[in-house]
């Protein structure tokens, strides 16, 4: 045992420095060449910042994109799923609630049209994408309430729209935060 | 085709092509052989010089155990003690407490074992320092422990008559430098240029567009997570892993994570073939391997794609599947492939919740982890795959009334004994683990504890047990992955499946070590028409049976309790 022991006090110090010292140090100074400069990536609206381009935020409102269901309610320092299993009665009677609230603020939407996106939680709880179909049923509540032509808004999520990797891999997703500010943008 | 699914199979066939050539680099650095890497040499010596170590030193099994184990107690009291003290060190800007003796336990165990099992949550639950300092430096080292050793086994197949057996130190260090450390490296300025946080700043506060305010936080977490999927590690910086927008934060990003989750163990598989000149043998091996990820992967694309029939039950549409617990940017498709990747290797990453899949992913998933050696982890994988192979060779041997010989050397009853105990260690800690926590719930649903055993899990009735079977099925495959209802971060979790952690990992890396190290030192005797091959197909099928028999025979009574119930339940 003593034979080992000094060697690996002293390699576990030395490796301690070279990766956990240095390395990350390294990848943080190459993180100050990122977009974000390795601090994250945020969004500006009239010159205040509004959020994380990368982190969902909670929207209710009418006038706005409404995110996915969050089981964290958009607590970015808590990220969480709701863990619910697909069985679990009580879980589905919870999904029916908010396919009954969606219907009633979006009373032209059919119940067969509503994505299963907008009425489950998403795995960090803090999902920033819609699928286009997702931001899609929801034009016909906010050009009403923002008294917009439903082109416009249709617009708005065709602008902010990300295809897959190369158009080839991956499914195409519309980040919330950013379509609402464009929405909010309408205004002046 | 679907985008979704041509992304999947991107992946798998992008991480094949660069595992056979990172196969035949991992074997000519452990052969000795120039490398493009050879201006790491300084570095290496350097730290033999500073640490006192000879490299040259040969080493017997005896040898190689004594030193790793050494050098795991030391690294489980630095880790329990900064868990636990972790308030008071430095690097702490979010003011996050030191762990509780229970938790700190299990999180200095599971690390330290390749594990990375987490009942905290990274945000509140660990600080910069334990986490750079304690958790991503085990990330490294006990991925490096795992290729040394299966380099001491390989190398006591390559050999001749031997004792020496390589040096400890030596297969340690080149891992990290040669391997592990170039690899995370690329992974981690990937995920930068993605949007993945690398400055030390602590959580920042903005006033959302709907006036809401919101804490987010960050810090270093690009470094971590190229090491978290090299190493098939999986603890991630946030509480929610992969499926956290941070750590993941686009497809492209997965892509590049998720590939990073099979590549080392496949290239191990295929470097056993280059190092030791029995390249049929390792697609053999490779080949029951694929054979079995496929089985588990099919049916989970097909039924996460489907979506949930009690969701679709309400009349709603499913275009995407079935979304609970799952990311939009990564789709129902790269989220069932990323869950039997996690699982099939040691890893334990998820970019979903597993608890919220549909019970066919389920099946798959602890399957998987209850075979654990399709794919494997880093080194140990390979390990767990040696074990059935002894097995198979001796069971067919005494089928067709040859020898049992593996390599060149007799397999007797001594080794058998070995490679039978581990066999049935993991069904044991499994089956019996899950058996007390069940007998405990039941009897004693209101005992006083500070957490009440009726409040453990988030599910009713099949799925509530699969939360229960998932979870020691994850301690003892090494994996860490979870059904994350469970409420883990009490007494009885931390301190069971840290004890079952413990055991998974150290029992099943000295019994291979044995048998090698009893192998090498027997007479070698050459190939002749009496010898059994073992590089052929039909062997391939023998060691694919022996998996399944000896998986299904332990395992299929718990999975029909589980998720085979729920799944024929649910409408």
């Amino acid at each position: 045992m003593k034979t080992y022991l000094l060697p690996s006090i002293k390699i576990t110090v030395v490796l301690l420095v070279l990766l956990s010292g240095l390395y990350p140090l390294v990848i943080a100074g190459i993180g100050k060449f990122t977009p974000g400069q390795g601090d994250g990536v945020t969004v500006t609206y009239k010159g205040r910042v509004v959020g994380y381009a990368n982190i969902g935020q909670k929207f209710t409102k009418d006038q706005y994109f409404w995110s996915r269901p969050s089981a964290a309610n958009y607590q970015a320092d808590a990220g969480a799923g709701s863990n619910k299993g697909p069985s679990n009665p009580d879980y589905l009677k919870g999904v029916e609630k908010l396919i009954d609230t969606f219907m009633v603020h979006n009373p032209t939407v059919k119940r067969g049209e509503i994505p299963a996106e907008l009425v489950t939680s998403s795995g960090s709880g803090l999902d920033p994408d819609l699928s286009p179909a997702g931001a899609g049923v929801q034009v016909a509540r906010i050009a009403k309430v923002r008294n917009l032509p439903a082109a416009q808004v249709e617009k708005i999520i065709a602008d902010n729209t990300e295809g897959p990797v190369l158009g080839l891999f991956g499914p195409s997703k519309v980040n919330v935060l950013k379509m609402n500010v464009a929405l909010d943008e309408l205004k002046k | 085709m679907n985008t979704e699914i041509l992304g999947v199979i991107f992946m798998y066939l992008a991480m094949v092509g660069l595992a056979i050539p990172l196969g035949k680099y991992i074997a000519k650095v452990f052969k000795g052989e120039k490398t493009w890497l050879d201006f790491m040499a300084p570095l290496e010596r350097l730290i033999y010089k500073l640490s006192g170590i000879d490299p040259t030193r040969e080493m017997n099994w005896k040898q190689h155990l004594k030193a790793m184990l050494t050098i795991s107690v030391i690294w489980l009291f630095y880790a329990f003690f900064c868990l636990i003290f972790q308030g008071h060190l430095p690097l702490n800007p979010d003011h996050n407490p030191g762990q509780t003796p229970d938790l700190a336990f299990n999180t200095a165990l599971s690390f330290l074992t390749n594990t990375n099992m987490q009942d905290y949550s990274g945000e509140s639950g660990v600080t910069y320092y334990t986490q750079v300092f304690v958790l991503m430096f085990f990330q490294f080292v006990s991925a490096a422990t795992g290729i040394a050793a299966m380099m001491v086994v390989v190398k006591a197949m390559k050999d001749k008559v031997t004792d020496k057996l390589g040096n400890f130190w030596d297969f340690l260090v080149k891992s990290v430098t040669r391997i592990l450390l170039p690899l995370s490296f690329v992974v981690a300025v990937i995920l930068a240029f993605n949007g993945t946080p690398t400055s030390y700043k602590g959580k920042d506060t903005v006033i959302g567009l709907q006036g809401d305010t919101v804490h987010v936080s960050r810090g270093p977490a690009a470094a971590m997570i190229g090491i978290k999927q090299m190493g098939t590690n999986g603890g991630g910086w946030f509480g929610t892993n992969s499926a956290h927008p941070l750590e993941n934060p686009n497809y492209l990003a997965n892509m590049v994570e998720n590939i990073s989750i099979v590549l080392i163990p496949i290239a191990l598989v295929f470097a056993l073939g280059y190092y030791l000149n029995k390249k049929k043998l390792a697609w053999v091996i490779f080949g029951v391997m694929t054979v079995g990820f496929m089985s588990m992967l099919i049916p989970s694309i097909r039924a996460e794609i489907g979506g949930n029939p009690a969701i679709a039950h309400l009349g709603i549409s499913q275009p995407g599947g079935s979304m609970e617990g799952k990311e939009v940017r990564f789709g129902a498709a790269a989220s069932a492939y990323w869950g039997i990747t996690t699982t099939v290797t040691s890893n334990g990453s998820v970019n979903a919740m597993h608890d919220s899949m549909m019970p066919i992913s389920g099946i798959g998933q602890m399957f998987d982890m209850m075979i654990n050696a399709f794919y494997g982890g880093v080194g140990v994988g390979y390990l767990n795959f040696y074990v059935f192979i002894i097995i198979a060779v001796f069971i067919s041997g005494l089928m067709v009334g040859r020898t049992p010989e593996f390599m060149g050397r007799k397999i007797e009853a001594r080794e058998m004994k070995i490679a039978s105990l581990i066999a049935l260690l993991h069904p044991f800690l499994i089956l019996v683990g899950t058996s007390v926590a069940s007998w405990v719930l039941v009897n004693y649903p209101n005992i006083n504890w500070a957490t009440k055993p009726s409040a453990w899990l988030n599910n009713p009735g099949f799925h509530g047990f699969s939360e229960m079977l998932y979870q020691f099925s994850s301690a003892s495959a090494n994996n860490g992955s979870g059904y994350a209802g469970l409420t883990a971060n009490n007494i009885f979790w931390n301190f069971g499946t840290g004890l079952v952690i413990f055991l998974a990992r150290f029992l099943p890396i000295i019994g291979p070590v044995a048998i090698a190290g009893i192998l090498a030192n027997k007479k070698f005797i050459p190939e002749s028409a009496g010898t059994l091959k073992t590089d052929t197909v039909t062997f391939g099928i023998m060691i694919f049976a022996v998996i399944i028999i000896v998986a299904a025979l332990s395992f299929f009574p718990a999975l029909t309790l589980g998720p085979i119930a729920e799944h024929v339940s649910i409408k």
